[in-house]
């Protein structure tokens, strides 16, 4: 594949601008399979027994899984991984993710401040599962031309 | 949490060297749909040297710095009451496949909010030439007794 991405124009784009949107359908592999590619073999994030032992309501995604695929509807956008500077996020809910019909999250990404002088364009995320958001202050730095 | 924590630098870890599967499997497993993260071809085309790991890869390496600051001997760092509060990345360059990176981490900052703490962990992440890519900054809420 030798797609050229087609870059968003820095111009063109104005505070409040929803530039992308996803949903994610997580499910019970898709924490195994974080845990093995990240390192973070946590066992609250696949077994139910220990999760309740320490008092949590089910297994719980891996906040780090959340704030890697929450960027990626930006990724997508912007046409090139490399061109996200800043990337951050506070853990404010935790994501249940049920053995049977997992987790549904969705992402909404839009224009949150324009910098003309750098060409970054700050987007903030808005990241809900269960009708309630599941990070705060979700801010990706996007340098453009 | 030993508040004398505050300004230590921890040695910096062992060198990571970010193999191109590896970097495949997160993207993967972080739903990255980006060719630039999954095939070499693409990410050649785009002007990099082999495939270009998703933003939140860096974690991978800041883990092991994080190792060495909960297992400091007068950390006071309960770990099953360790809660992660918030994140951040800011890159210099994005990490690539084929990169040997470092990772240094400082503790910037301690703080007691009633029977909780708050650790700041800020790891700079550098490759082999000692350039900087990212710096990894986690911040650590320690729950204390209810």
């Amino acid at each position: 594949m030798s797609v050229t991405p087609q870059l968003p124009a820095f111009d063109a784009l104005t505070v409040g601008d929803v530039v992308a949107e996803r949903e994610f359908a997580l499910t019970r592999d898709s924490l195994v399979r974080y845990a093995g590619a990240s390192g973070d073999f946590n066992p609250i994030h696949y077994r139910d027994d220990v999760a309740a032992s320490v008092g949590l309501p089910g297994v719980l995604a891996h906040g780090m899984l959340t704030m890697g695929f929450a960027v990626q509807p930006v990724v997508d956008w912007a046409g090139d991984p490399g061109r996200v500077t800043d990337y951050q996020v506070r853990f404010t809910r935790p994501v249940v993710v049920d053995p049977e019909t997992g987790a549904s999250v969705s992402v909404v990404a839009k224009v949150g401040q324009l910098d003309a002088e750098a060409r970054v364009a700050r987007i903030d995320l808005t990241v809900a599962f269960d009708g309630q958001t599941v990070l705060g202050k979700a801010q990706v730095r996007v340098a453009l031309d | 949490m030993n508040p004398e924590l505050q300004g230590r630098v921890f040695p910096p870890t062992e060198p990571y060297l970010v193999g191109r599967e590896k970097v495949r499997e997160f993207a993967r497993a972080v739903f990255a749909t980006n060719p630039i993260n999954l095939d070499p071809e693409a990410a050649k085309a785009a002007g990099y040297d082999d495939v270009v790991a998703p933003p939140t890869f860096a974690v991978v390496v800041q883990e092991h710095s994080l190792a060495k600051l909960l297992a400091e001997p007068d950390a006071g760092i309960d770990f099953t009451r360790v809660v992660h509060g918030d994140q951040r990345f800011t890159s210099t360059r994005p990490i690539v496949a084929g990169d040997l990176l470092t990772a240094t981490l400082t503790v910037s900052s301690v703080k007691t909010l009633g029977a909780h703490s708050m650790v700041t962990a800020e790891s700079s992440i550098t490759d082999a030439a000692g350039e900087h890519v990212v710096t990894a900054v986690s911040t650590l809420v320690v729950r204390g007794d209810e």
